[in-house]
């Protein structure tokens, strides 16, 4: 049975989506402008970095690679998706506050969801990159 | 930075919604219909757990 598979939108080079999906996972939209998707490029940078912010904004924790227990394993893993920014924040020692207000557990999960976002969205640019996902 | 739990809601629906819509459709009007949706059971689910919650309690 035949398929209806479209042809890849940018066949020059073999390595390009994979370099759409490391450069989309590094900045949050730019898998999405490598691909000259302006309008979903600006829209999920604005959110992710958005999400990131106000996440930091609400004393939200950054996590540091561990080995304890599994919640925190997973969260690190969600944190490390955000690419740069976390990359930041490590750098600049941000998110490491002692927690001293309740809302400070829905930075935390602002800064994982951001960070699961962006792996989402740089999958989605690989996918149009490949061809997978028509448009 | 204080914010209350409903705007809470409403920011994370918001930004979630928006990557949803993009990424999860082709078509931009089906992504801007996707969007929606997924912020309308965001917000809406999250109203009806409340009280839930709330009739247990009570």
């Amino acid at each position: 049975m035949a398929t209806n598979v479209s042809a890849p939108v940018r066949a020059q080079s073999s390595s390009f989506p994979t370099m759409v999906l490391i450069v989309g996972w590094l900045v949050p939209g730019a898998g999405h402008f490598m691909l000259r998707k302006w309008i979903r490029g600006t829209l999920v940078m604005v959110s992710i970095f958005a999400m990131f912010a106000i996440g930091l904004a609400l004393k939200g924790k950054i996590y540091s690679p561990n080995t304890g227990e599994i919640l925190d394993i997973l969260n690190f893993v969600g944190d490390l998706g955000n690419g740069i920014l976390y990359i930041l924040a490590r750098l600049l020692d941000l998110g490491q506050a002692a927690v001293q207000v309740a809302t400070a557990d829905y930075g935390t999960k602002f800064i994982v969801v951001a960070g699961l976002l962006n792996i989402i969205s740089a999958v989605d640019a690989h996918s149009l990159a490949t061809g997978r996902k028509r448009s | 930075m204080t914010i209350s739990h409903f705007g809470a809601v409403i920011l994370f629906s918001l930004f979630t919604s928006v990557v949803f819509g993009i990424t999860q459709r082709s078509d931009p009007r089906m992504m801007i219909r996707f969007g929606a949706f997924c912020f309308a059971l965001f917000v809406g689910g999250t109203i009806a757990a409340s009280w839930v919650m709330w009739l247990i309690k009570h």
